[in-house]
């Protein structure tokens, strides 16, 4: 994975919380060019798939995005970033629960508009890194992950529904 | 019934402290309205035209005494001394103060209640029929299946945000009790072709804005697979559900536009990928769960001598007896009868409740019911496990508090929505509709002789009080400002589900009593005999009641 030097030398731009963690963000978001040489930059869906699919790139899904066309390439795949337009719109969580499925085993990303409080469903689902713009809403996302200590469902994080579990 | 481990009681401890933290930042800003929208909602909290509301959860509408005198506690503590039975089968107060919430969530939470998913844009309380594990014609007991679902459905991280609100019913019954055709998804239990029950499946169905009547989409599903085949259902429902225009955003417009075969093939496809996973129930979890909902210890009476004992009390007491022959139902167990208290006296809100009255129904179910009763989707409760011999007695206590009258199943037993009184979505007030009519219809010869009937009020399309499958619907509308009331007839919520047709121009609300004492006796001169008004109606059509009301000149 490139490091992002941005022009004022500082390699962190965005905190961010992956694995339960505070962490600095080592991508860039999508943006409208295709991403300069060398550059850790997420690609847009349609950017992915006119670069002829690369199988190490990074891609950003939106929540009414079909999933056919990444299955193939999703072993090699390091990210794969959903992109929430409003948090009521819970497609996302489905997508990634999807994904999961399918047996992608990289990093599945959460951005957009998300609040505190869906940190561990989003966790739940598959999603092992979450975006927060605003530091104080990422602080209280991760102080948010384990509110419940179980759920009945299985999910992404746990395949076993509490029945296979209850002691 | 069943009873929380410590897995479960965890589970709503921390819903309790995690709607406090919510609350909190609500109040000091931290969450702005929009967003603290959602999930206050998810914790059954609407805010409302005069105060907010809470919609507490009663799962398949089960409660046990101890709760009972909770929800009275509450009522009188937080509130004005009343509850009001919805028709989910759910309690709602309707005055309590939004910073009191969390310790109300808490007190419900110290009997195993709670208040998740009562409202939003999730899958909500599922419901059932209210006879259920004590009916005559009942094929096995829904309870247990409303019991898995209602675990999986709770807190499930993958549809807590749908395009719009999600309903589940199952009916184990051959009579239809739970309205399973009016639901996002309907269950319906089904012998199986190796002996085994499972579940018939139908999708799509729902009132509102646009009512339709619910579709096949399995005829036959193996019982191990009910909870994979939900998350299929669901999760074609996620992502493919419109989220543009909240009037077509529930189920039953999915499935009408990609058409019912489709739909099927797209939950069918998602189904092959996860059936067989972890979610498939074990036979002992069945069983375990199951167990919960074995009969109580019912005595081993001898049923000739338990009915001389109840007709000599109905000789002595014709009230009595009339309310015996309208309010109770039959029972599997030799000796016992179920029994509907209605809340649809005259001058009672359909379906409120006071405190006092929710005390004194917690003393005589355990005094007579094993301790436990059932809310219903009529806005009434029941008493499912009373000794013929007990019936006297409890009928006696009903009667001191106000709960015996006998017009269960009758024209007065009216579903009516809360509406313009309290509701802010409402075109009009439907409480007073309801008074209106059940003050014109007080003689109860002339009630009995009506024959079973169901008139039901919404307040507006919404469809809270479910006015398309009433035999007769009412719903308020609103034109220019002003209340008027759209009736419709020969709406039905049995196996036979039909959706009313609309009679024709509304009416304002004084002529209300007038235009529904003309419709039925219409019925009344057209009826053969033993002829329920539904049977007339689809036999003699709308025509002659058209006729014979707008010539009335009732029409505005
Ligand atoms: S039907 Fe309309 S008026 Fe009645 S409770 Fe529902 S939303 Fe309110």
């Amino acid at each position: 994975m490139t490091t992002v030097t941005p022009a004022n030398g500082s390699p962190v731009r965005v905190a961010l919380l992956r694995d339960g963690a505070i962490v600095a963000d080592d991508w860039l978001p999508p943006a409208e060019q295709s991403p300069n040489d060398g550059e850790a930059r997420i690609l847009t869906l349609t950017q992915w798939q006119g670069a002829a699919c690369p199988g190490d790139a990074a891609v950003q899904l939106e929540a009414g995005d079909d999933l056919e066309p990444l299955l193939a390439a999703l072993a090699g795949l390091p990210l794969v970033a959903v992109h929430f337009a409003s948090f009521t719109d819970g497609r996302g969580f489905s997508l990634a629960r999807r994904l999961r499925e399918a047996g992608f085993i990289g990093e599945l990303r959460a951005r957009g508009q998300l609040l505190p409080d869906q940190a561990q469903y989003l966790q739940r689902c598959g999603f092992n890194a979450l975006e927060f713009t605003d530091p104080e809403r990422l602080a209280q996302a991760q102080e948010r992950l384990s509110v419940f200590s179980n759920g009945y469902q299985g999910a992404a994080d746990q395949p076993l529904p509490l029945f296979r579990r209850r002691a | 019934m069943y009873r929380y481990d410590d897995y479960d009681q965890r589970l709503v401890d921390e819903r309790v402290d995690q709607f406090r933290d919510q609350t909190a930042r609500y109040l000091r800003g931290d969450l702005l309205e929009a967003e603290f929208l959602p999930l206050r909602l998810q914790n059954g909290l609407y805010v409302q035209r005069l105060a907010p509301m809470l919609r507490i959860a009663v799962p398949y509408g089960l409660l046990e005494a101890r709760q009972l005198r909770k929800l009275a506690y509450i009522t009188r503590h937080y509130d004005k001394g009343y509850a009001h039975i919805s028709t989910r089968q759910n309690v709602q107060i309707n005055w309590p103060r939004v910073e009191d919430v969390p310790d109300i969530l808490e007190d419900l939470a110290s009997v195993q209640m709670h208040a998740i998913q009562t409202s939003g844009n999730c899958i909500r309380n599922t419901t059932t029929d209210p006879l259920a594990g004590v009916a005559a014609d009942e094929l096995e007991d829904p309870r247990p299946w409303c019991e898995l679902i209602r675990q999986w459905s709770t807190l499930h991280p993958e549809f807590a945000f749908l395009p719009r609100k999600f309903k589940i019913a199952v009916c184990g019954s051959a009579e239809d009790r739970a309205a399973i055709h009016s639901h996002d998804i309907g269950l319906e239990i089904v012998p199986g072709p190796a002996g085994e029950n499972g579940f018939r499946v139908l999708a799509g169905g729902g009132l509102g804005r646009t009512p339709v009547i619910g579709s096949e989409i399995r005829p036959f599903l193996e019982r191990r697979h009910l909870l994979s085949y939900l998350e299929a259902i669901l999760r074609v429902y996620n992502q493919h559900g419109r989220r543009d225009n909240k009037y077509k955003a529930r189920i039953k417009i999915l499935v009408k536009a990609m058409g019912v075969e489709a739909f099927t093939a797209a939950v069918e496809s998602e189904w092959e990928r996860l059936r067989d996973g972890p979610t498939t129930l074990p036979e002992e979890e069945i069983e375990r769960i199951a167990g919960f909902f074995r009969g109580p210890a019912y005595a081993a009476l001898d049923p000739a001598a338990e009915a001389a004992v109840l007709e000599a009390h109905c000789a002595s007491e014709p009230i009595f007896a009339n309310w015996v022959q309208r309010n109770s139902h039959d029972h599997q167990e030799p000796g016992y009868r179920a029994v509907t208290v209605s809340l649809k006296a005259t001058g009672n809100p359909p379906g409120d409740v006071s405190d006092a009255q929710l005390d004194c129904l917690a003393d005589l179910c355990e005094a007579y019911s094993f301790g436990q009763l059932r809310t219903t989707h009529q806005q009434n409760i029941v008493l499912a496990d009373v000794r013929e011999s007990d019936l006297l007695a409890l009928w006696r206590g009903l009667q001191a508090v106000g709960l015996a009258c006998p017009n269960a199943g009758y024209l007065t037993d009216i579903i009516c929505c809360p509406g313009g009184d309290f509701c802010s979505l409402a075109n009009a007030k439907s409480i007073p509709v309801a008074e209106a009519i059940q003050a014109r219809f007080e003689d109860l010869d002339y009630l009995y002789d009506l024959g079973p009937l169901e008139l039901n009020i919404s307040g507006c399309m919404n469809a809270c009080g479910h006015h398309h499958i009433g035999h007769i619907g009412i719903l308020g509308v609103d034109k220019k400002g002003e209340e008027f009331f759209q009736v419709s007839l020969g709406g039905s919520q049995s196996k036979e589900a039909s959706l009313g047709q609309i009679l024709g121009p509304s009416f304002r609300r004084e002529d209300m009593p007038d235009v529904i004492e003309t419709l039925l006796r219409v019925y009344l001169d057209h009826r053969l005999e033993d002829e329920s008004f539904l049977e007339a109606l689809r036999r003699i059509g709308m025509q002659p009641f058209k006729d014979r009301v707008y010539d009335n000149g009732n029409a505005r």
